[in-house]
């Protein structure tokens, strides 16, 4: 029969399509392994740690492969974002939800749709023109460690209230009303009960918010100074695992290049942890 | 019983502010002052993006060349190798995506392995950080496949990217047509093509649109995955193999690169938000007409 | 002309009332007490005295406004969107209505239980003691007693001593309304509104929820909304009728649980009570 088999055109079509998109993950992982094979193999293990500094070479044998300095840079950069972002954003969405009026609410929260859809590059060109010459005005040189965290804190800020502020959208009435029956005042309500029913949301929208400050590559290169360093102030500059491969893939060679895919692989890696994290926490706190 | 709506802001008086060291009135106080903060950060970005950028901002710097590196001239050949980068992004992640969310959402049931992986898998692209979208691409199509440093490689990357949040949205549209379509279609004896070409995909199309359209958003914000893909090249493209570089990559290089370029830089921002809130604000558009149908139809 | 019992409705339906007995002094008081939701009436113009330390029970017709009738005596009310309430009310020499009212003083004093059981998603513990510590009706020392002296009042202690840390989610239904009730009595309120406080529990819970309500007469005043007349007739001392008439509800006959029940002064009382209509 002609239309059962156009029938089965179409699923052997979708299935396909299916495939080539679920590849495309493996794929790149793929790619991954096999660009940073090289140096792999001939930097090994140990060195990425040990090594006395960050001067790579096209082969391993002259070369210092010490990624530390920079691991601290995007952990510094994205931890301090991260601490700051989330007690304002979830203090955006207590405000927008409990004590805000509604008109002001409405605006407020089209004002962080705003600013999560700006892209990061904009935000790394404000921060570069905008906030660099006021830290640099205190401390020279003003691209610092301070400069990448407060531009990576506005950019995590809108993704975790955004989330937050649905998590607490997402609080079933029954609670609501049974903590308004019990006479809580609206810090015991939000504290006791909102939180509590919507700390999956929120732990979820942190995750990601974190998973956004590690991954984020143009706002940092812009504002952050880029100078290897295990930073030991809000003031100095430093470089993030990021921003290295932004900069030095133009010109890598050999062991270099392939020592760039190893640090993309574990940015990749970390990342992974953190949203499949997320996942797990979503779908296990979840209160029914 | 239904869960009905709560109005959250009358559950309780407004704090006393008279009331001393009562949690409510300091709440409310923080969060007043922290509303007041991002607000002002959000004006302080908004107005140096209008005051620096606003005077560039001419029907000839749209349409002109950039001259000079990007210090002088227009965008025209970026904004049409911007248009060409997202053309080849749409036309593979578009049926793609689009093909995918449909097998997700019409062909197979909840906890069908093959499904499951294919989740799986979106979900985890969906985290990988841009740079090493940009590394892929890189290793991938300009060395592997040989394409260099062009559009088409940089398209490719970012139809990689945003293939999940393109098949995921896609995905929700297909699921909010409710079931009585397809009971109906099964009922008059129309096969699954049928159904999908006369029914589904017309009653879902504000939801296939809206994956699109944020597709496109996520596309064109993007700037570290076209680095080492699309390149840098600011002549007018004469093919898609020629290099070219996107808006955002302009902002980038004028800000980083070209001493004297940030007025240009701005004006370029402005045109790129100035899209991407059109873009977003269409997504939102044709999400509201979803929910409505939803509802309407419940 | 037949006496259809669509007929017997009067217009303006004159509520049957008996004067309140001096042996049991009203603590609550409505007057021409109405409640819209946008343009729909949900009932109107109902005039009531409620004794202080009695069970009354409240019946009626689905949708006659009984629920909304006990959300005006706690200000529940205020949740709902463009829901409004006209009259008086008066708790015991407050003005419930004023604005001015403090109503999460007032939500102390008068403690409501819902048809489904609703406990916060916390622990055991944190359900009774996030109201005790929010009120600071006790300190953080001696929380702990307050709750076990809650819980073995609702019979509840013996069934989850050993777990009072885990999610009140994982008690059956009939527990977690138990939990409910220690919730609200742990307040020490001086009113008990009970929605259908039964009607989500199977029948051996019920009975447990049912002789817990019974427990209560004479310490607090309580109200309670029942489709189940066999019960209001078993636990009641007071009993209301309601019914929906041109689309709004009304209180057609109130006064002592057996003389509404035995002896119904309105035929729409007589006819609801008989089955005739429901
Ligand atoms: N939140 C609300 N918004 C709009 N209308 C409502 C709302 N709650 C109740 N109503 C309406 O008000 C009327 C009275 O409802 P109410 O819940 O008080 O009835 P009830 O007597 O408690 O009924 P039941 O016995 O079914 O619980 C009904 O017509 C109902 O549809
Ligand atoms: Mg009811």
């Amino acid at each position: 029969m002609s239309r059962s088999r156009t029938d089965r055109w179409l699923l052997v079509g979708l299935r396909a399509s299916g495939a080539v998109t679920g590849a495309v993950v493996l794929l790149v992982i793929a790619f991954l392994l096999i660009e940073s094979w090289p140096a792999s193999r001939h930097v090994g293990l140990s060195r990425w740690i040990t090594d006395p500094s960050w001067y790579p070479t096209s082969s391993a044998a002259d070369g210092r492969f010490n990624l530390v300095p920079m691991l601290w840079g995007t952990l510094a950069a994205a931890g301090i974002a991260v601490a700051l972002a989330t007690p304002l954003a979830l203090l955006s969405a207590v405000f927008c939800r409990f004590y805000a009026p509604p008109t002001i609410a409405r605006f407020y929260r089209r004002m962080i749709q705003l600013l999560a859809g700006i892209p990061s590059v904009v935000y790394g060109l404000w921060g570069l023109t905008a906030l660099v010459p006021l830290i640099q005005h205190f401390r020279p040189p003003g691209t610092s460690l301070l400069a990448g965290a407060a531009v990576l804190t506005l950019m995590i800020l809108p993704t975790i209230a955004l989330l937050a502020d649905a998590a607490l959208a997402n609080v079933p009435g029954d609670h609501l009303r049974a903590a308004a029956a019990a006479g809580l005042s609206r810090p015991g309500t939000i504290r006791g009960v909102v939180f509590p029913a919507a700390r999956a949301g929120i732990f979820t929208g942190i995750l990601l918010g974190t998973g956004r400050a590690i991954g984020e590559t143009m706002a940092v290169l812009m504002v952050c100074g880029n100078i290897v360093q295990t930073p030991t102030s809000l003031f100095d500059p430093i470089r993030t695992l990021t921003a290295n491969i932004a900069l030095e893939m133009a010109y890598a060679m050999g062991d270099h290049r392939s020592a760039l895919f190893v640090s993309g692989l574990a940015l990749m890696a970390i990342v992974i942890a953190l949203v499949a994290m997320a996942d797990r926490i979503g779908r296990g706190y979840a209160y029914a | 019983m239904h869960d009905q709506a709560i109005s959250w802001h009358a559950a309780w008086p407004a704090p006393r502010l008279s009331a001393r060291r009562n949690p409510d009135r300091f709440i409310a106080i923080t969060a007043w002052l922290g509303a007041i903060a991002v607000t002002t950060v959000f004006f302080w970005i908004v107005v140096d993006l209008i005051r620096l950028g606003g005077a560039q901002l001419t029907p000839a710097f749209i349409t002109n060349a950039p001259t000079s590196a990007g210090r002088a001239g227009g965008i025209g050949s970026v904004l049409v190798s911007t248009a060409l980068i997202l053309g080849v992004c749409l036309a593979v992640s578009a049926p793609l995506g689009i093909a995918t969310a449909i097998l997700l959402a019409e062909f197979t049931r909840e906890g069908n392995r093959y499904c499951t992986a294919i989740r799986r898998s979106l979900d985890t692209l969906a985290g990988v950080p841009s740079i090493v979208f940009g590394l892929f691409g890189y290793a991938f199509f300009c060395v592997y496949l040989r394409m260099g440093f062009s559009i088409l490689s940089g398209g490719l990357t970012l139809a990689c990217m945003v293939l999940p949040i393109l098949t995921r949205t896609a995905e929700q549209g297909l699921r909010s047509v409710p079931d009585e379509y397809r009971y109906a279609a099964a009922a008059v004896g129309m096969t699954r093509t049928q159904t999908l070409r006369q029914l589904l995909l017309p009653a879902a199309m504000p939801g296939l649109v809206a994956g699109v359209v944020l597709g496109v958003g996520r596309a064109l914000a993007e700037t570290a995955a076209l680095l080492y893909t699309s390149g840098y090249a600011d002549r007018m493209p004469s093919s898609l193999a020629d290099s070219g570089r996107s808006l955002s990559i302009h902002i980038y290089d004028l800000a980083m690169n070209v001493p004297g370029g940030e007025p240009n830089a701005y004006a370029t921002a402005l045109v790129l938000v100035g899209l991407l809130i059109a873009i977003n604000a269409t997504a939102v558009w044709l999400g509201e007409r979803w929910t409505h149908r939803k509802l309407s139809t419940a | 002309m037949t006496m259809t019992p669509d007929t017997l409705i009067p217009t303006k339906p004159v509520a049957v009332t008996v004067p309140p007995r001096p042996d049991h002094p009203p603590i609550i008081r409505a007057e021409n007490l109405s409640v819209r939701y946008g343009d729909h009436r949900a009932f109107d113009q109902v005039t009531w005295t409620i004794a202080r330390g009695r069970i009354t029970a409240l019946i009626g017709p689905s949708g006659c406004g009984k629920t909304s009738f006990l959300t005006c005596l706690n200000r529940l009310a205020d949740l709902v969107p463009r829901c409004s309430v006209a009259g008086t009310l008066d708790i015991d020499g407050m003005d419930v209505l004023s604005a001015a009212t403090d109503v999460i003083a007032l939500r102390r004093r008068v403690g409501m239980i819902f048809q489904k059981p609703n406990p916060f998603p916390v622990s055991i513990r944190r359900n009774i003691a996030l109201p005790l510590l929010d009120h600071r009706l006790c300190d953080r020392r001696t929380v702990d007693d307050h709750i076990e002296r809650t819980l073995r009042a609702v019979g509840l202690w013996g069934e989850v001593k050993d777990r009072l840390n885990q999610s009140a989610f994982c008690l059956s239904g009939g527990q977690q309304q138990r939990l409910c009730l220690a919730r609200a009595l742990a307040l020490k309120p001086d009113i008990l509104l009970l929605d259908e406080p039964c009607s989500a529990l199977d029948p051996i819970s019920s009975g447990v929820v049912e002789d817990l309500i019974v427990s209560l007469r004479g310490r607090y005043t309580v109200v309670i909304v029942t489709h189940n007349l066999a019960q209001a007739k078993r636990i009641a001392d007071d009993a209301a009728f309601f019914w929906l008439d041109g689309g709004a509800g009304r209180l057609i006959e109130h006064g002592p649980c057996r003389s509404v029940f035995e002896n119904p002064a309105h035929p729409l009382t007589r006819a609801y009570i008989h089955g005739a209509r429901g």
